[in-house]
Parts: C-alpha cells; structure tokens; sequence
C-alpha cells in the first residue's frame, strides 16, 4: 500500500496544497484542537497545537521521545486530569463541543473517547469480566444473555473470540501479551466509543503480534475514528491515513500519510522520516 | 617490564580481588546466619519453656473453666470469650475507618500542607506507647463518653491503638496498585470510586489483609491499655453483651504470674499457649483470607 503512494511522485497541485491537509478543511470534523497549550506545572509540554481529524480515517503522530505527542493524545480524553499540576489552554473540540469546557463531564467523555495503552493492563479479572466491566459501569449490560452477547461481539471486533471463547472465565493475565492487547481493544469498543486512542499499542508486541493489531486498526476504522501514538514510522506508514509530526512540543507537519513520507514540506519532518535524527 | 608481564601483574591482582570479595560475601552470609539463629533460637527457647511449664496444665478443663482460688480449679475461658469479644469488636471498629480514612488520604486528599501534616502524625500515633492510649481511653471512652469499663470501651481504645497500623498499612496497598489498572478503568469512563471499590481495593485486598493481622495482632497482646481503663482482673462470667465488665487473657496471664505459687505460674504458662494458639488460628486465617483474595485476582 505504502510502497505503491511512495512510487508517484507528488503533483503540482499536490505541492500547492500540501499546507491544508485534504478534506480536512471542508468535510466534517471529529477532533479539533484550536491552538492549544498544555502544561506540566510551569513547563509548556504541548505549544499552540491546531489541527482537524476527520472522522473514519486513522491518524498517526510520530515524533522523537518527548515531543509530546503521547501527551497531546491524553489531553483528547482528558486521561492527563489525573497527573496533579497540568493545566490545558486553548480549545479542544470533538463533535464541535469543547471537552474542557466548565461542566463537561469527563466521564461521559472517557466512554465516548476510548483508550488503548502502551503496555497492555487487563484487569486481574477473567476474560469476560474484563469487558463485561466496562459495561456494568456504565450501565450498559442489561440481562446475562444480553452481557454475554456484547462480550462477545467486542471479542469478535478486536478478532480474540475464536482464541478465546472456550476460556471465558480463565485469567486475562494468563494470555499473551498480543491477546492481552487485543484484549484491552476489546474491553475499550465494549462501551461502544466513536473515537480510539492508541499510545503505542504495539510497542511492547513481537512482529506477529503487531501485525494483528495493525490489520485489526485498518478494520475499526470504519466505524470509529483512530488516532495512534507510534515510535515505529513504518507502522505509520502502513496504518494511517494521516500523520502528524510533533518536535520539541510543536506540530511540525500534518499532512495526508503518503505526502509526510514522500515528499514532506518541512525539512525536519523529511529528516525525521528518513532517520537522519530521533 | 614486557607487556606480558605486565598483563601477569593485573591477572594477580584481579585474583586477589576476587578472592577478597568472595571472603567478605561469605562473612556477610555467615553474619546474616548468625542473626537468624538468634532470632528463631530465641523463639524457640521461649516457646520451648512455656510449653515445659504449661502444657502438663492444658486440658479441656482449664480452657472451659472460670478462674478460681485454687489453681488447679482455674480456667481461662472468661478471658478466652474476653479476648475473642474485644478483638472481634476491635476489628469491627477499626477496619472501616481506617480503612476509609486511608483511602481518603490516599485518593481524594490533596497533597497540600495540611495532608502532609496529617500523614506525618500518623506515622507518629503508631509509635506512641498503648499505655498512652489507655490514658486517652480512659479519659475519653470510659468518662467522657461514659462507655465505662467495658467490652465496648476496651475494643474502642484497642482500636484507636490500631488505628495507625491499618491506616498505614492500607495506604501502602492502596499505593501498590499499578498506575496502569486505575487508568484503565478511567478510561472506560469509570468514575474514581468505581475505580476504588472494583479495581483498587480488591487488587489492594491482600496487603490491607496483612496489616490487619499485624495490628490485630499487636491488639490482642496488649495489656496496659485495658489495665488503665480498668478491665477486671478476676471475673467469673463470660461477657454477655458489649456493656459487660471484661477480661482478656494477657491480663489473666499477668495476674497468675504476679501469683507467689507455683500452681499459678504453671496457670500462667498454659494460659500463654493458649493464647499463642489463638494468635496463631487469628493469623492463619488471615493468611487464608489473603490467599484467596489473592487467587480470585488471578482468575
């Protein structure tokens, strides 16, 4: 996929236009982060972050270690609330509604905006309960049979079921760390979210593994909209359709995928991506 | 010097290195033994000792009989009934709140000035001496609030005693649980005390279950705390409800030992196996509890 975008070059229009990402500008939007701030105590993490994620397309943010782009993906379900001493300025907006609004209610806002981590954390529970949990909290489980059935589709959609259907009630912790991984997928569709964020969910994970997980991102992204944090540029490549470029706190370059990595508009991104630097 | 030489040399001298490290890790784990052997030996002879004096004395009888003049007609079970009674009700009381007083030090309170001055003193109440509290109890529970001189009154000073333990204790646990699973849970759109009650506290279970057995340990050998608030030394009854005058066994124990008669000293020591026993079934079941927190984790 990415070696067929790698081999056209880019077209005049293309360079034109490159500054405003397409679609982006016209079609609807699903997150919008509008020159917004973040910061650690007094320390500006995250500086005048702007750009628009349209809904159903992946989004990768790429960047050396530290240049904030796990940090901005927290601040788009406001996971960051509970490190004592941040502070958000500016506005993030999905489904045009700013979710650091006063009276925004984070929880609502948690079960709209899924998670996947980067080192898997399944509950020490079993598998069911694992999935069943979000929807107990949330009220959503309705009768056993009802319960049992959304397990098992949230299973299915994150492609664990036939692995682990004959051993519903075992330790999550017992499977491996990919089946853990899709496991916390799984556990994180169960409340039925529209938004993904993933902090690099294959960081941790062997090839094998990892591809699940990539092809199981290129499925989901037909109902839900995807961001994903990654080290791995390849991964970006393969997976997104978007890709940001963060340094130093700043979005350097966003840009459709295939552009970012053929024909970057910034020579730092272009450094980035062809691994002269991070 | 040639270099071979020279590489001779440094060989040397690495040798004799070696051979020093090795000898100051064999005399560390030969110290480490010796320490060992003086802690369990020290035990042991104790326990060997009491068991020579006491155990011709336990029976059936002596744990089911009321004291009595005579010390081949006393018994212990007043003070057994006292000791179960105090310390069942010592847990009742001590355990919601300083189980919820951790969790609010733990999780809502804020790391300001004034936590911090209250962790502090915390950390101090639990190095206060238990007569101390007998003094608190004894002017608090049994006057101010008039509880008197009973089951209830002991229990409520025995727990302010442990308070300290299990506060710490459980803020440790609750401090264990990984970052990780409380994020998890955030992330579902949980709300903190979901996080708290389904992910936190039972992955913290097991640890808050073993500083309950150390502070409820340390409450049913205690003596001078319900000494001063004035637990009876010779009672003939069991206590029957949470107003009755008490005893428990280390009191029994000590009022034997301070006995000028041999028949008592021996009461004395099977009184102390008792006791040891009801420790011990305490702790084992505690561990058994921990256990199986521990396996429905895992499951």
């Amino acid at each position: 996929m990415t070696t067929a975008a790698r081999t056209v070059p880019p077209s005049l229009a293309d360079l034109a236009s490159r500054r405003e990402p397409p679609g982006i500008t016209t079609g609807p939007c699903k997150i919008e982060a509008d020159h917004m701030d973040f910061f650690y105590g007094d320390k500006r993490a995250l500086q005048e972050i702007t750009l628009k994620i349209r809904p159903n397309v992946v989004t990768a943010f790429i960047g050396p270690s530290g240049c904030g782009k796990s940090t901005f993906l927290r601040t788009l379900n406001r996971m960051n609330d509970i490190i004592p001493g941040t502070r958000v300025a500016g506005k993030v907006l999905i489904d045009n509604a700013n979710i650091y609004a006063p009276g925004v209610d984070v929880v609502a806002l948690r079960r709209q905006v899924g998670m996947v981590f980067q080192k898997s954390n399944p509950f020490p529970k079993s598998i069911f309960e694992n999935i069943a949990y979000g929807l107990r909290i949330n009220g959503m489980a309705g009768n056993k049979s009802e319960l049992a059935g959304r397990v098992e589709e949230s299973l299915k959609q994150a492609a664990l079921w036939e692995e682990v259907k004959d051993r519903l009630q075992d330790s999550a912790q017992a499977l491996s760390g990919g089946q853990q991984q899709r496991l916390c997928i799984a556990r994180a569709l169960a409340v039925r979210p529209d938004i993904l964020l993933m902090d690099e969910p294959a960081s941790a994970l062997d090839p094998i593994a990892t591809q699940r997980i990539e092809e199981l991102v290129y499925d989901l992204k037909r109902s839900y909209t995807i961001v994903i944090v990654t080290h791995n540029m390849q991964q970006a490549a393969r997976v997104s359709d978007y890709t940001a470029f963060f340094w130093l706190g700043r979005l350097v370059e966003y840009d459709r995928t295939d552009r970012i990595f053929t024909a970057p508009a910034e020579k730092l991104t272009e450094d980035y991506v062809t691994g002269r630097f991070g | 010097m040639s270099e071979s030489a020279t590489v001779a040399l440094a060989d040397q001298a690495a040798a004799r290195g070696i051979r020093r490290r090795r000898a100051v890790d064999i005399v560390f784990q030969a110290l480490a033994l010796l320490v060992l052997v003086v802690t369990l030996g020290a035990l042991a002879a104790l326990i060997a000792d009491v068991w020579s004096d006491g155990f011709s004395r336990l029976s059936w009888d002596f744990v089911t009989s009321f004291p009595s003049r005579r010390a081949s007609q006393a018994g212990i079970w007043h003070a057994l009934t006292g000791s179960v009674f105090v310390i069942l009700l010592t847990a009742l009381i001590a355990v919601p709140i300083g189980v919820a007083a951790a969790i609010y030090l733990e999780e809502y309170g804020s790391r300001s000035v004034t936590a911090r001055l209250i962790e502090i003193n915390i950390t101090n109440l639990a190095a206060v001496p238990s007569v101390i509290y007998g003094l608190l109890g004894l002017g608090l529970i049994v006057r101010m609030l008039g509880l008197g001189r009973s089951v209830l009154a002991g229990a409520a000073t025995l727990a302010l005693l442990v308070l300290p333990v299990v506060i710490l204790s459980t803020r440790e646990a609750l401090r264990a649980v990984p970052k990780s699973i409380r994020e998890g849970s955030y992330a579902l759109g949980a709300t903190k005390w979901q996080t708290i009650w389904h992910q936190v506290l039972p992955m913290a279970m097991p640890g808050i279950l073993t500083g309950l057995i150390l502070a409820l340990s340390r409450a049913i050998g205690e003596t001078a705390p319900l000494i001063t608030i004035g637990a009876v030394t010779f009672v003939t009854f069991v206590p029957d409800s949470i107003w009755s005058p008490f005893t428990v066994l280390p009191i029994q124990i000590f009022n034997w030992v301070s006995r000028p008669q041999v028949e008592f000293q021996t009461n004395a020591a099977a009184g102390i196996l008792v006791l040891l026993a009801l420790l011990l079934t305490m702790n084992a079941a505690a561990i058994w509890l921990r256990d199986r927190y521990k396996r429905k984790g895992a499951a």
